[in-house]
């Protein structure tokens, strides 16, 4: 019988949640790493005993880890300790630096600042792990502030994409209330030239050929915060996704607003419709339906729990547009957690699982694409990132 | 040998006690020292110092005794008592919430 494994990364420490098929029986390891923020977990497409973590701290900095055994036992790669002091490390898995080459013709540009002034970039962070879809020692990075890095050789080292950094908008960018901070990054199955990515507040941008150009895809995007709301970039795009087997639809969880693209990215509309609030974090596509996606509406953008308290997943099975809310098992009185935006994720069992973790510590899950919800953990840290790995 | 404390999530990290010894060449800096810390336990690369400006992190500070030398140039000599083993230098960590 199949597997799942669910990937919690949360304010102090990770953890793992697993069961079987069925999904009604959680067994739950950790923390792990506890103590640090941990930003994402996620495991690759290509090797499921193959994850990768990002490990963060104010004080310490970036750490990855990565396991080679599903999760039983982690390392940082090129880290590891050395048996002869002066044999020189492999490598330096949390060594990100910017790409000033003169090669790239893009050296190191500045960005705006919350005041308008310009800022040099400055690492704070890994955001997202993004690991290829078919080699298990490649993997992407999105880093606040904001760039792309990847990494060819299981985490041991890092190279930034610097065509995005230095996309002749960079210095229009600027830091959303997490930071500045490019929080997502979508691969494409049979394409790999093509990638999305979302940066709060940048917007999201297209890659067609395998990162070394990028182009903002924005066009359809309102944002009454900006002077122009029509702008080019400066749009807080809270997260994209996209199904595999149609990856020309993206849908968007703006800051306000559910939008939707059916040309890659070249043109949005909005399909926000009857919900009761258009604010919220994260959008996930289902896993055997590419119509079906689901969102968390979240009362407003200083107000960062659900409306009148109540605690409801809406799904729509239109693409968009006509929502329903989900709500049964889901707390329905007195509930004022947030679902932030990597804090939901679907496996890809029949009938689809969809699971999220919210800021209350709480981790849903879904075993019928959404029709009943039970709390698979409880009392955990502040969950920052949810992913689920469907195991044969 | 050199005697160094580290905060505890970084003992952690690199799987270590409450004490690490290392050897460490002449003269002995900050920089010497922490190159040494590296070297032996690359895991801590960028922890203390950062990777891209080599600065030390703002949330550390580096003490010998009562003695804050965090302001210390990384290439001026450490104080005998540490240089000789006979207290450790220590890096502690800010007291911040979180």
């Amino acid at each position: 019988m199949s597997q799942v494994q669910v990937l919690v990364g949360t304010k102090k420490g990770a953890f793992l949640l697993a069961a079987d098929g069925t999904r009604q029986r959680w067994e739950i390891q950790g923390p792990l790493f506890s103590g640090w923020e941990m930003y994402h977990l996620k495991g690759s497409p290509a090797d499921p005993n193959r994850i990768y973590a990002s490990q963060t701290s104010g004080w310490f900095g970036q750490i990855i880890q990565r396991s080679d055994d599903g999760g039983r036992t982690w390392f940082t790669p090129g880290g590891e300790t050395l048996p002869d002091p002066y044999s020189p490390p492999a490598g330096a898995s949390n060594r990100f630096v910017y790409d000033t080459s003169p090669e790239t013709g893009r050296p190191l540009t500045t960005h705006q600042g919350y005041d308008g002034t310009q800022h040099p970039w400055t690492f704070k962070r890994v955001w997202h792990l993004e690991p290829s879809l078919d080699d298990p020692d490649t993997v992407y990075a999105g880093v606040e502030d904001a760039a792309l890095f990847r990494s060819t050789d299981g985490g041991r080292s890092w190279h930034e994409l610097a065509g995005l950094r230095g996309h002749e908008t960079g210095a229009q960018w600027q830091p959303g209330a997490g930071g500045l901070c490019l929080h997502t990054i979508l691969l494409v199955p049979g394409n790999p030239e093509r990638l999305f990515v979302a940066i709060s507040a940048a917007g999201a941008f297209r890659s067609d050929d395998g990162g070394r150009s990028w182009q903002p895809i924005n066009r359809g995007l309102k944002s009454n915060f900006l002077p122009d709301p029509d702008a080019t970039v400066g749009h807080c795009v809270h997260r994209i996704a996209l199904h595999p087997a149609r990856p020309n639809v993206l849908f968007m969880q703006k800051h306000w607003d559910v939008m939707r693209s059916d040309d890659a990215g070249d043109s949005w509309r909005e399909v926000s419709g009857n919900l009761p609030s258009d604010f919220g974090f994260p959008i996930v596509v289902h896993a055997h339906e590419p119509e079906t996606i689901y969102v968390v509406p979240i009362q407003n953008d200083s107000e960062h729990f659900p409306p009148e308290g109540r605690l409801r997943v809406y799904r729509s099975r239109t693409g968009g547009g006509d929502w329903e809310p989900l709500t049964n098992g889901l707390p329905q009185r007195h509930c004022y957690v947030n679902v932030l935006r990597g804090a939901m994720a679907v496996d890809r069992l029949e009938p689809c699982g969809v699971y999220f973790g919210t800021t209350g510590g709480q981790v849903y899950a879904s075993a019928d694409a959404g029709d009943h919800w039970q709390a698979i953990a409880e009392h955990l840290p502040a969950v920052l990132s949810v992913e689920v790995q469907t195991l044969p | 040998m050199i005697r160094l404390v580290l905060p505890y999530p970084l003992r952690r990290l690199a799987r270590l006690g409450p004490e690490v010894e290392l050897e460490c060449r002449e003269p002995v800096t900050l920089r010497a020292v922490l190159d040494a810390l590296e070297a032996r336990y690359p895991m801590l690369q960028g922890t203390i110092r950062d990777h891209a400006t080599g600065q030390r992190r703002p949330f550390l500070r580096i003490f010998a005794g009562e003695e804050d030398l965090s302001h210390l140039s990384p290439d001026a000599p450490l104080p005998t008592a540490v240089a000789i083993g006979a207290e450790p230098l220590q890096i502690i960590g800010a007291i911040a919430g979180g």
